[in-house]
Order: C-alpha cells, then sequence, then structure tokens
C-alpha cells in the first residue's frame, strides 16, 4: 500500500469505522448508566435538585485547599494538559474543518504557531502527569494497564501531530494517515475505557449535586 | 518584466508582496570574494543567478548596483545573448535568451572575459577550413 | 535512422558553433539547478552523446503531456528533437501515419534492440480487451513488445506514471500504469497532469546527461519532486499564522492568503511547481488563487474531492453518526434492560455488594 492509499483509507473506511463505534459505543454506555435507574427519594424535597445539579457541575472545577495540599502536582499539570488538548483540538483550523465537516458547526481558530505551542507544553505536562504516576507509591499501586492504555492513546495524537505539522522523517501522506490513525484508535477506545469521564463527568457531578440539593445541604 | 514584456516572475494581481529575501548584500561580498581570488589567483568564478532566491525586484535592484561598464556584446547563438561588463571591471553579466527572446539563464562571471565571448578552437577549425575552400574556389576562377 | 554520429559531430555538420552548443550546456546545468562547475561536465559527456533513439508511444491519454513538452523553453522540444535525440515514433509529432509509423516504428527497433529509451504517455488497460489499441495491437501488447528491447523506460504524465484520469473510480477500462505493467526495466515517473514542461525536458536530458537519477518512493526524479509545494509555498506563512481564505474571492483569498480550507493539497503534493512554476516561471495554481489538485500523486481524482480540506474524511460521517446512534440506542436499551433486571434481582434478593463489584469495568 503506498502512502497515498494509505491516507485515503484513514480519511475514508477507517474514520468511518471509527465513528461509528465510538457513536455507538457512547449511546450503549450511557443508555447502560442511565437505564439502572435509581432509588426512589421518599423523603421530601428540602432544596432544588437542579440547581444542586447545574452548581456541582460547575463548582468542581475548584479544587479544595485539602486536595490541593495532597495532590497539588496532580491539579496543577491535570489542568494544563486539559486545557491543552482543549486549544489543540477544538482551535486549529484544520481540527474545525473535521468538525465543520460532520456537523456543520465552525468557529474561529488561533494561530498555527501558537496551536504548536500549546502541543509542546501539553506533552511535557502528559510526560510529567505519567512519571507521577509510576514514581508516586500510591499511584503506581492503583494504576493498571488501563491507565497506562489510556495515557497512550490520547498522548499519540499529540506526538504525531506534532510530527505531522513540522513534517518531520517521514513523507507528509504517511505523517498525517498516522495522525488520523491515532485519533482513530483514541476514538475507537474512548467509549471502553476511562476516557469516557469526558462525558460521564457531566452525569456523576450532577447526580452528587442532585442529591445533595434535594436534601438540602451544600454539595 | 522578461525580455519579451510578460509580467515579471510572481507577478499576480491579488498576491501580496514577498518580503525581502535579503541575499543581496550577501551576494554582493560573494563577487568581492571573487573578484580578490582572481586577482590574486586567477582563479575564475561563475554565480548562476537564478539559483539564487530573489524577491521580485531585488535582483533589480543587484543589476542597478552593478551598473554598466565599457563592455556591451550581443551573441547571436541560436537566440541571442548578451554579455555586459559590469561598472566593476572583471564583473561581468551573462543573460542568454531562446529564439522567442526568453530568458533560458542569467549568470555572473567573474573573471578576465567570459569563456563564450571567445572564439571556441572548434570554430575557429570550422572557419579555416572554409576560409581555405573560398580561396582556392577564388584561385581557379581567377 | 543510424545513429552513428556523435552529438557534437552532428552539431558541427549542421552549422551549429560550439559557442552555441556551449550556451546550451550553460542554460542545461541552470535548467536542472546544477551549479556552473558542472558546465565543463555536460558539455564533455553531451559532446560525446550518441544520439540515443527514443521511441514514444501514446496509450490513453489526453495529449496534454505532448502539449506541455512542446511548450517547453528551456532545451526547447526542436533542441531535443534534433541535437540530443532521435525521435524515432511520436503519433502527434511524426510526419508519417498507418503502416509507414509502423514500419518506421519496428526498424528502430531492430536496430537499436537493448539501447532505444522507451517514453510513454496515458495509461494502460491492464486487460486485453480492445479498450485502446494502434493498428490494431492492444496497448498492453504494444508495450510489452517494445519495452522489452528498451534501455530505460521514462512513463511521463500521471497517467503513464499511476494511471491518472482513466485509473480514477469506477475505472472502465482497467487502466493499470506502466510500472504496474512492466518489472524487469528501470522505470522513471514523471508525474503531473500534465508535468512542468521543464521538468519533462529536464529529466530528459538529465537522464541523457547523468543516466538514472535519484528516485523517490514513488520512482519520480528527486530533484525534481523532492520537495511538496507546502514547504516551497510563498503562502506558507499565511498557514503559520493561521490565516485562510473561506471561499474563492473572499477577503481572505484577496489579501493571499493560504487556501488550506478551499482543499489545497499542497502538504502532501510533490513538484516543483511552487519553484519552477509554470509559463517560464510565471505562476502556479496557488499564486492564481486556486488550491493544489495534487496532479502529480497517485489517485488525486479520488483524494476525497479537490474543494475538501486534507484534515476532513472524505465519506459522509454525519450519517454514520446517525445509524450508529440509532444502533446504539437500540443494543443500549436491550443491554440497560438486562442490567436493570440483573440490579432488580439482586435488590430482591438482599445481595451484598463485593469489592469485586466495585472494581467492575463494565
Amino acid at each position: 500500500m503506498t502512502d497515498t492509499e494509505f491516507l485515503l483509507w484513514v480519511r475514508g473506511p477507517a474514520f468511518n469505522a471509527a465513528t461509528f463505534i465510538m457513536c455507538a459505543g457512547l449511546v450503549i454506555r450511557f443508555l447502560e448508566i442511565f437505564l439502572l435507574g435509581r432509588k426512589a427519594e421518599l423523603a421530601e424535597a428540602r432544596g432544588s435538585a437542579a440547581a444542586g445539579g447545574f452548581r456541582t457541575m460547575l463548582i468542581r472545577f475548584i479544587p479544595d485547599a485539602g486536595s490541593f495540599q495532597r495532590s497539588g502536582f496532580t491539579i496543577v499539570s491535570g489542568y494544563i494538559f486539559h486545557i491543552g488538548l482543549f486549544i489543540v483540538i477544538f482551535l486549529f483550523v484544520p481540527h474545525i474543518l473535521v468538525f465543520e465537516a460532520v456537523s456543520g458547526l465552525s468557529w474561529p481558530g488561533l494561530p498555527s504557531n501558537i496551536i504548536d505551542a500549546t502541543n509542546v507544553v501539553t506533552m511535557i505536562a502528559l510526560v510529567g502527569v505519567l512519571i507521577h504516576r509510576i514514581k508516586d507509591p500510591v499511584m503506581r499501586m492503583l494504576s493498571e494497564f488501563n491507565d497506562y492504555l489510556v495515557w497512550f492513546v490520547t498522548f499519540l495524537p499529540l506526538l504525531t501531530g506534532y510530527l505531522a505539522f513540522h513534517r518531520v522523517a517521514l513523507s507528509a501522506p504517511m505523517l498525517i494517515g498516522l495522525h488520523i490513525l491515532s485519533v482513530e484508535l483514541l476514538m475507537v477506545l474512548f467509549p471502553f475505557t476511562k476516557l469516557s469521564h469526558a462525558f460521564t463527568l457531566w452525569m456523576a457531578r450532577w447526580y452528587n449535586g442532585a442529591i445533595a440539593g434535594y436534601k438540602g445541604v451544600q454539595s | 518584466m522578461t525580455a519579451n514584456g510578460m509580467p515579471a516572475p510572481g507577478f499576480a494581481a491579488s498576491a501580496p508582496c514577498a518580503p525581502p529575501t535579503g541575499n543581496l548584500v550577501p551576494l554582493m561580498h560573494e563577487i568581492r570574494h571573487a573578484l580578490t581570488r582572481w586577482l590574486e589567483q586567477g582563479e575564475k568564478r561563475v554565480i548562476d543567478l537564478r539559483s539564487i532566491p530573489l524577491a521580485p525586484g531585488e535582483e533589480d535592484r543587484l543589476l542597478e548596483q552593478l551598473g554598466e561598464g565599457e563592455v556591451t556584446a550581443r551573441l547571436s547563438i541560436q537566440g541571442p545573448s548578451d554579455i555586459i561588463e559590469t561598472r566593476y571591471p572583471g564583473v561581468w553579466l551573462v543573460t542568454h535568451y531562446d529564439e522567442n527572446e526568453s530568458i533560458m539563464g542569467k549568470f555572473i562571471e567573474v573573471c578576465e572575459v567570459p569563456g563564450i565571448l571567445t572564439s571556441q578552437a572548434d570554430d575557429i577549425r570550422a572557419g579555416l577550413e572554409r576560409l581555405e575552400d573560398q580561396l582556392s574556389n577564388a584561385e581557379t576562377t581567377a | 535512422m543510424s545513429k552513428d554520429k556523435t552529438l557534437g559531430e552532428t552539431l558541427q555538420e549542421r552549422g551549429v558553433s560550439r559557442r552555441s552548443f556551449l550556451k546550451f550546456c550553460a542554460t542545461t546545468a541552470s535548467m536542472m539547478a546544477l551549479p556552473p562547475a558542472m558546465i565543463p561536465v555536460i558539455a564533455a559527456t553531451l559532446e560525446k552523446l550518441r544520439r540515443p533513439s527514443v521511441i514514444w508511444l501514446s496509450f490513453q491519454e489526453c495529449t496534454g503531456c505532448t502539449e506541455s513538452l512542446t511548450r517547453s523553453h528551456s532545451a526547447t522540444i526542436e533542441d531535443l528533437i534534433f541535437n540530443t535525440i532521435s525521435l524515432d515514433y511520436h503519433h502527434t509529432l511524426q510526419a508519417a501515419s498507418g503502416s509507414a509509423a509502423e514500419q518506421a516504428r519496428e526498424e528502430a527497433m531492430q536496430e537499436n534492440y537493448g539501447n532505444y529509451i522507451l517514453v510513454v504517455d496515458g495509461s494502460i488497460p491492464g486487460e486485453n480487451n480492445g479498450y485502446s489499441t494502434i493498428a490494431g495491437i492492444s496497448n498492453k501488447d504494444m508495450l510489452l513488445e517494445v519495452a522489452a528491447g528498451a534501455a530505460a523506460i521514462v512513463a511521463v504524465g500521471s497517467c503513464a506514471a499511476f494511471g491518472g484520469l482513466p485509473h480514477a473510480d469506477p475505472n472502465p477500462t482497467g487502466a493499470v500504469s506502466v510500472s504496474d505493467l512492466i518489472k524487469d526495466k528501470p522505470i522513471v515517473n514523471v508525474p503531473g497532469c500534465p508535468p512542468i514542461p521543464a521538468v519533462i525536458t529536464g529529466v530528459l536530458v538529465q537522464f541523457l546527461t547523468f543516466g538514472l537519477p535519484e528516485l523517490d518512493q514513488l520512482g519520480r526524479p528527486a530533484a525534481f519532486y523532492g520537495n511538496s509545494i507546502h514547504d516551497r509555498c510563498y503562502r506558507r506563512p499565511f498557514y503559520d499564522k493561521g490565516l485562510f481564505a473561506n471561499s474563492f474571492d473572499d477577503e481572505g483569498a484577496k489579501k493571499g492568503w493560504c487556501l488550506f480550507k478551499l482543499g489545497c493539497k499542497g502538504p502532501t503534493t510533490y513538484n516543483a511547481c511552487a519553484t519552477t512554476k509554470w509559463n517560464d516561471g510565471t505562476s502556479f495554481p496557488i499564486e492564481a488563487g486556486h488550491p493544489c489538485l495534487g496532479c502529480s500523486e497517485p489517485d488525486f481524482w479520488d483524494a476525497g474531492g479537490f474543494y475538501k480540506a486534507l484534515s476532513t474524511p472524505t465519506e459522509d460521517i454525519g450519517k454514520t453518526a446517525v445509524y450508529a446512534g440509532t444502533a446504539g440506542l437500540i443494543a443500549g436499551a436491550a443491554l440497560g434492560a438486562s442490567l436493570r433486571a440483573r440490579k432488580q434481582s439482586a435488590v430482591k434478593n438482599h445481595e451484598r455488594v463485593t469489592i469485586d463489584d466495585l472494581d467492575e469495568e463494565s
């Protein structure tokens, strides 16, 4: 298979398949969660569940002082690479074009050299997070194969994106093809690993906040 | 403008101006070094102008700086070629055109005289044959 | 048609002076981007050159490559035909036709067996299905017969190099490239739709002077196809700054911004357009405001659309997402129902929650 055929394959049937698996997988996971249902709340409401839910979704972004003391590095580097990922994925014009092709929505992007710098910072933060996971005894004990896998499939698109942008070593079609393939790998694993936290996070925060809000306590 | 009046390469109504390359001054220094080397060692140097990236307008500035000296020669060799000694003796500008006056090559030669201006041994030999033929014909008819 | 005389002798006979020959060598070196120090080497090589016989076979092509070649100014086609090569067979340019032309071809092949250069433009129907024939001989048979005695083959144009337009989906004639059919001869691919005139003649002259050039993984001469359009594009600063034209002739386009959003294939296309340009260095598609089509790459006709950006998927992903969502709803409803049933039976039986339950991933 030539480099060009590879690129056309990843842009074509492979992307199609990855989208199908990711979308179907996510819907299945959501239904699995929602259809499990909750125990009926028999007590009378003493506050607003909805208000508690919405509030908690946002308030959880602010770490409390105790958490910061215990896991300051994790929180700071975590914020850095999440914000970095957001910028690199959603504010780089060639990526915005992909979203536009799929959904019809478009928005302005940032200069490509700023994206490049952000990418480098994000990769450094991710490597830092991995080193911390390996060296910290508690983290090391808690970590299993899936945690390292998830780190790898998140890091790979950033690395291949950097190489494709700077056109290092391989031919352009191969570099761009490898980058898109690494994203497809991420897409396929998304619903079936901890990566789905991107969506379940909102459900978890909502429920915690709603339960507390119903009871009339702050969450 | 090229020699036949076509727009200069790189011209487009809506294209933005390309930034200057900064290659002019280093090029002049290269010529300076070549002149020194010729005086000291008799070593000749040819620079292919088309191999040096120059923004539109920079080549004109270069030719302006080099200027024109005492010698202008026009050769007719499968299309015209212009040989000009610039205002710096020993620095020659050689421009080759094809039959349609399109530029085919542009060189700066730092030497006594560009090789292509001198008569070539093969051509001299061929010319001598022609002259001998002509003279022998003249003698038989005389 | 014998080629006993060297190029030097032929020029002398024709009254072309050595000065003219030196001019030709100087301009050829410049065009091949070789340093002036190589001019004497080129001169020495070319004057001893015995004009090789060149047989040019045109198959399923539009004649654009020949048209491009006849527009070449540096090493003009006349220079080539009269001085450097002996073009013994070419449909469009030759005077002979019919059986006389075929006879000329056969004579040239016999006289120079093993030494002639075969130039091909146009793709070839891979099965002998009669879609394209010359004098009753199928393209494939003619190619195999002529290639057998060739010293080397130059596949000019994307059709001969990769299959080109006839090869595009659904490929009704079963078109294939020269390298799909010939495996035992050196092949130089000179793709483009058409290739830049100076590149066609440059490759031929380079090949005659120095032999087989350095080729990339697609068989293209690295000297002309070593850089991508993106790497030499004068609009690259705009790509790097994130300034793109959104549609033809909008504000960004008028300011000369990058054409990536309009589908430019510059990043994945290797050719000399951004440096050598077209029409004697006048301009090239991007400079004229149109995104690069990627015409010197294989399957550029089927590469997802000329006006679809390089980063976008080529298939209808929106539709796929809807199908996936629907399939997910069905499967998810079934799974969810069974999970709910399991939970309810566990509650009814007062089962305890164990550490294994909490550790489950799904």
